[in-house]
């Protein structure tokens, strides 16, 4: 059983905060690949497509057949634990604010021996599920949990580095008005959450959803509208130094494309709350959270951007949505590399047409908030940077893999 | 069926150098390669362009080579190689030097395995040390070389029985040896609860296992009888070498090394056996190495070396006078020179000229050396035999 983490205690501010350090952050091209597959959840190595050797760490060539033809090929996460040793000394400045670490080295069932960071309960001898997790640095790491599961394994002090585990951290849901807002509201507090702070903005506008929130445990309401700098900043200001996920999930969808509706007034309302918004709140929590990476063990842990697949590839019928999302994805990857100092993760959910009165025109499957918000937080939980949700998302990242073109040129509602 | 590998006949190594260990040093590689150099020629009676062969084994030199080095120490040698095989390369440096000498292409070549310790020069040595030690062993932990020795030490353990005293017989009985041995860096007697007690490193590894990286050189010369004889200097002759890199590489942890490969070969161009050798000196940067290298010489079987080291003396004056020197574990660990320490050694012994306890009588010496842990594994091995001159 996993050592249960004890609660956060009240912090004590003549102590100092400890400053965020990553681990070792020099990874070689090949070995970016295993980062591809961890942002996506995968456990997938290095396979030559022509004589089938998995290999480990990843290179240019097969150690085999000497071919260069390789592939991402999902394996098998077994093995057993052949060895392992428990560091009291490091090298490294994140390494030697956490000793002592365990790692071992797990003979693979797809073959080849690996290093990885052991769970607590990981036995020597016994069997293991390897996965991959992104470390604090933004590369891939091998991690390794007993195949059977203990209890607490969210606790796992090691593990929960590579994870962004919300039990007993405080998440702010940005926009809590929308039946999205809720159900992320609700599923946070069911995942443990310690706070949910709920945003809410347009108080002339009344909303069930918001009530709803206000009656969860743990919840409070805020007032925030993302498309006022000083609503963000005074926020910030009040809760910015306890927020340890933020979530953002303010959008506004209106049906159409371009030419059928050039309609200037919807598409800067767009770029108001999808780009400038995703702008607005980075400006004023990011360094605040990117400060607090490392603040014990319930450090500022990830920042969510729950974003539309379109993001990916436009929409006609969605064309300036779809055209605003995808700014608003770009400006996630530069938050990413600036919170990536802190070891702040960011997170974006590429979302299918919610189930929702926007998407009235929209074909099933439609996804339930409810459905959207248990992938979230258990995508937190798995540690993946990239997160489709739905079978309309999960399609649409296949597709543009395999021919980005195709996609394109029959993409509609 | 290969080709038979031709012998070393008139092939010897003369000229033992150790340039004095330092914990951190201000030096550069540099000035211990020449400070190793100065040392070769005042013990050889030459002169500086007389060497005309080098065999240079250094992690520190960067930015340069062992090209840039000649130019550092004003020499033109007709014959230059660079052996980056960390603690492999001295017995490998030293089977190059003797088909070059053999073939004519230099007389003397000067073998120098030197590096400098700054402060915080080993960790940056460790943080790039090889790709796949970039990708997937340093940012586990960053342990450096602790961490992977310290998962080859737990499987041992656990597949073959042995227990920490086992380890620590070998480490107090090597300390025993290098008492007497004025620049070894650690001369106070271990005591087993010393040893079984010591600051937790990677355990199982503790503070004693684990050798300590410095600065320092060690260098020889590789020459023919004649010449060594001509001036007037002890040598000792070469009778037998191997290397192997990458053995075993399906093994899913490594429990053996390439001397598993190429022993045999090894005694046979010797024409000796494992019970001809008077002493050993292994390549030892923790103990579970020396434990693989006893076994795959031959001197006993796998998993044996637990039950071998309680009932051998290891010391200079025991029944398998083993590091007499002390080794690197307490000696120190000067980087590449490591890779040497126990050739020089041999040297020494087999030549009547030791700093520590000599081994009376002996005429056979094995050296044994391993080095580049690449990823989970150390990749290269070798060894030599080394004869007494009867001149």
């Amino acid at each position: 059983m996993t050592t249960k983490l004890p609660p956060p205690a009240r912090k004590d501010p003549t102590r100092r905060t400890r400053l965020p350090t990553r681990p070792p952050g020099n990874r070689s091209r090949e070995a970016h690949g295993l980062t591809a597959m961890a942002a996506a959840g995968r456990f997938a190595l290095q396979t030559c497509a022509g004589c089938g050797t998995v290999q480990y760490p990843p290179r240019q060539i097969c150690g085999r057949c000497l071919g260069d033809a390789l592939e991402w090929r999902d394996v098998a996460p077994g093995g057993r634990l052949l060895a392992e040793t428990t560091l009291a000394h490091s090298n490294d400045l994140f390494f030697r604010d956490r000793l002592p670490w365990r790692l071992g080295v797990v003979q693979s069932d797809a073959g080849p021996s690996m290093v990885a960071h052991l769970a607590e309960d990981c036995v020597a001898g016994e069997r293991v599920r390897l996965a991959l997790a992104i470390d604090r640095a933004g590369n891939a790491a091998v991690t390794a949990r007993p195949e059977t599961p203990t209890p607490n394994p969210e606790d796992d002090r090691q593990l929960r580095e590579m994870a962004f585990e919300p039990k007993d951290r405080r998440v702010l849901i940005v926009d809590g008005k929308t039946g999205l807002g809720l159900a992320l509201a609700r599923g946070f507090a069911d995942a443990g959450a310690r706070a949910v702070y709920v945003g809410h903005a347009q108080p002339w506008r009344r909303s069930g959803n918001l009530e709803a929130a206000r009656e969860i445990e743990r919840a409070s309401l805020f007032p925030l509208d993302v498309t006022d700098t000083q609503s963000v900043a005074d926020l910030a200001a009040t809760i910015g130094d306890k927020v340890e996920i933020l979530v953002n999930n303010a959008y506004h969808l209106r049906m159409g494309g371009v030419l059928g509706r050039c309609d200037l007034n919807t598409a800067h309302d767009e770029m108001e709350i999808h780009y400038h918004g995703l702008l607005r709140l980075a400006g004023h929590f990011g360094p605040v959270m990117r400060a607090r990476g490392a603040d014990g063990a319930h450090g500022a842990a990830a920042w969510v951007n729950v974003l539309s697949a379109y993001a990916l590839v436009n929409n006609p019928s969605l064309g300036t949505y779809s055209a605003s999302q995808a700014a608003a994805l770009s400006l996630a990857q530069c938050l990413r590399a600036e919170l990536a100092e802190g070891g702040v993760r960011v997170v974006n959910a590429f979302l299918g047409p919610l189930d929702d009165e926007w998407h009235q025109l929209a074909p099933p499957p439609k996804l339930d908030p409810a459905t959207v918000a248990r992938r979230i937080v258990a995508g937190l939980g798995a540690g993946v940077e990239d997160l489709p949700v739905g079978a309309v998302a999960e399609e649409i990242f296949a597709r543009r893999a395999e021919n980005p073109k195709e996609i394109e040129r029959a993409m509609k509602l | 069926m290969t080709a038979r590998r031709l012998g070393y006949d008139g092939i010897v190594v003369a000229a033992p150098v150790t340039v004095p260990y330092a914990r951190y040093s201000i030096r550069s590689a540099h000035w211990f390669c020449g400070r190793a150099l100065a040392g070769l020629i005042r013990e050889a009676g030459v002169d500086k362009a007389e060497i005309d062969g080098f065999c240079i084994s250094s992690f520190t030199l960067d930015p340069d080579s062992a090209v840039g080095l000649m130019q550092h120490l004003g020499v033109s040698p007709r014959w230059l190689d660079h052996i980056p095989m960390g603690g492999a390369s001295g017995a490998v440096a030293l089977r190059r030097a003797a088909r070059a000498v053999q073939a004519g292409d230099a007389e003397i070549v000067a073998l120098i395995g030197a590096d400098t310790n700054h402060v915080d020069s080993f960790r940056r040595t460790v943080a790039t040390f090889s790709q796949f030690a970039n990708d997937a062993v340093y940012p586990y932990g960053a342990g450096g070389p602790n961490a992977s020795f310290a998962f080859l030490t737990d499987h041992y353990m656990k597949e073959f029985g042995a227990r920490r005293e086992d380890f620590g017989r070998l480490c107090i009985a090597q300390r025993d040896n290098a008492l007497p041995v004025p620049h070894a860096m650690m001369k106070r007697p271990l005591t087993m609860g010393q040893y079984l007690d010591a600051r937790p490193i990677a355990l199982p590894l503790r503070l004693f296992d684990c050798v300590m990286p410095c600065a320092g050189a060690e260098a020889c010369l590789v020459t023919t009888g004649d010449r060594a004889r001509s001036l007037g200097l002890p040598c000792a002759p070469v009778l037998a070498t191997i290397e192997r890199h990458n053995a075993f590489p399906d093994d899913p942890i490594q429990y053996r090394g390439g001397w598993a490969v190429d022993a045999g070969e090894l005694y046979d161009q010797a024409g000796l056996g494992p019970g001809d050798i008077d002493l050993v000196q292994a390549y030892d940067d923790y103990p579970v190495i020396c434990f693989m290298q006893i076994e795959d010489l031959g001197f006993c079987a796998k998993g044996e070396a637990p039950a071998f080291v309680r009932e051998r003396d290891l010391r200079t004056g025991g029944d398998f006078p083993f590091n007499t020197s002390g080794g690197q574990l307490s000696a120190g660990q000067a980087g590449a020179g490591g890779g040497f320490i126990g050739l020089v050694e041999t040297l020494r012994q087999l030549t009547g000229r030791t700093h520590g306890h000599p081994v009376e009588g002996a005429r056979h010496g094995l050296v044994s050396c391993f080095g580049m842990i690449n990823y989970d594994r150390g990749l290269c091995t070798s060894a030599a035999i080394l004869g007494r001159s009867d001149r």
